[in-house]
């Protein structure tokens, strides 16, 4: 599918997210949330990002994907319940004004920096 | 004394704690037993996809034009539905089409019988032949008067999974299944059907020939997304059409005024 896509704009976002007084670091690792209802399939995603990140920053970091499980909240009466089967339907009063409230997420969390030591970035 | 960052990146992706040099360089050997420095980012992935997709529905608010996008499974029958549909709208109302169609123009010259500008996308090499992002649509634009339409109805790539997943500016959204499927399509695509407004469940003139449990799919259809509008149509027939074309109407109607 579009794992290609989404592994450069992880790469993209994860190397605009260097702080300037870091750059030039190497990103040891992300930290990826992914919702189970999301359009990725892991373990593509974990090659396309191993082929695109060559000559990046995320050149050899770790990819952790966190599943993100499908959470509903009820709006009528306030009940919050994890799902596993698609049923869309409060199983407290039985309501259709329900939100999901996760398990649509493709988030870029945190990444994590290999520890450079600050000398190293002075110039001179 | 230093060590250079390449070695650094090295000891620390080992694991290999070097009892040697770093000793007495406090900050140092914190950090390395942490492993690294962590940095909060939040940001979606598709973040880019959905700054192209607000450009987008702000241009077709303010150019008063209301957007359909159309997604189903490979040969669910989107075009069909479409040359329909579109003959059937067109003295009323000024319509256009966007195609996605990986390989071939078929679907384009099918639409442009209608009369209606058909603008045909050809898809990113970059891994976007499964669904047609924001941008795409962005671009397409280009080969469209938007002054001169009311309607733009986009035909997204035939796969029930990434469309769901790529907001291309639409106003709403519709998928069409085939009782040639299976009733347990929408339970296989849930987010699919979340997503969308409107399913119109097509091919009804083949139900005589099929186990096909219709029954069933409603009530899938109703437990996934109780508010959606199901039409059971046959785009052979236009048997089912008057209420499909009467809700489509109705959208455009709220948005325009
Ligand atoms: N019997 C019957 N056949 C239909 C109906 N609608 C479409 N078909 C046939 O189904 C096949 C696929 O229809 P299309 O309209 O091309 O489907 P599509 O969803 O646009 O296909 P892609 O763009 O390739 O994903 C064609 O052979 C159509 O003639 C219908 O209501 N009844
Ligand atoms: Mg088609
Ligand atoms: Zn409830
Ligand atoms: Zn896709």
């Amino acid at each position: 599918m579009h794992e290609m896509g989404i592994a450069l704009e992880v790469i993209r976002i994860a190397g605009e997210s260097i702080p300037a007084e870091h750059a030039g670091a190497r990103i040891e690792r992300i930290n990826l949330k992914v919702g189970k209802l999301a359009a990725v399939v892991a373990d593509s995603l974990l090659f396309c990002f191993q082929v695109a990140s060559k000559d990046t920053p995320a050149e050899g970091a770790e990819l952790v994907i966190e599943q993100i499980p499908v959470k509903l909240y009820c709006r009528d009466c306030g009940r919050q319940w994890t799902v596993e089967e698609p049923v869309f339907v409060c199983n407290g009063c039985g309501s259709a004004q329900v939100e999901m409230i996760s398990g649509r997420e493709l988030d870029i969390d945190t990444i994590e920096l290999v520890d450079e030591d600050s000398d190293d970035n002075q110039p001179g | 004394m230093i060590t250079s960052l390449g070695e650094r990146h090295l000891l620390l992706r080992h694991h290999e704690h070097g009892h040697g040099h770093d000793h007495g360089h406090g900050d140092l050997i914190e950090t390395k037993t942490r492993g690294s420095r962590r940095i909060k980012v939040v940001k979606r992935v598709l973040d880019a996809n959905d700054i192209t997709a607000g450009r987008n529905r702000e241009l077709f608010a303010c150019k008063k034009v209301f957007v359909l996008n159309m997604m189903s499974s490979p040969g669910s029958g989107k075009t069909t539905t479409l040359e329909k549909t579109l003959a059937r709208l067109m003295p009323e109302m000024k319509a256009a089409v966007i195609v996605g169609d990986i390989c071939t123009t078929n679907d384009a010259d099918r639409l442009a019988s209608s009369g209606a500008p058909v603008v045909q996308i050809n898809t990113d090499q970059f891994g976007g032949d499964c669904h047609l992002a924001a941008h795409v649509i962005e671009k397409a634009l280009d080969g469209i008067d938007l002054d001169a339409i009311d309607l733009l109805i986009v035909e997204n790539i035939g796969n029930l999974v990434c469309p769901a997943e790529f907001d291309i500016g639409e106003d709403k959204r519709v998928v069409v299944l085939s009782v040639t499927e299976g009733e347990d399509k929408p339970a296989k695509y849930p987010l699919m059907f979340r997503v969308c407004d409107a399913a119109l469940i097509n091919k009804t003139d083949l139900l005589p020939y099929l186990d096909y449990d219709l029954k069933a799919a409603e009530e899938t259809i109703a437990r996934i997304n109780p508010g959606m509008s199901v039409f059971k149509i046959s785009a052979k027939t236009e048997d089912g059409f008057d209420a499909w074309l009467d809700w489509l109407k109705d959208q455009v109607r709220v948005k325009l005024g």
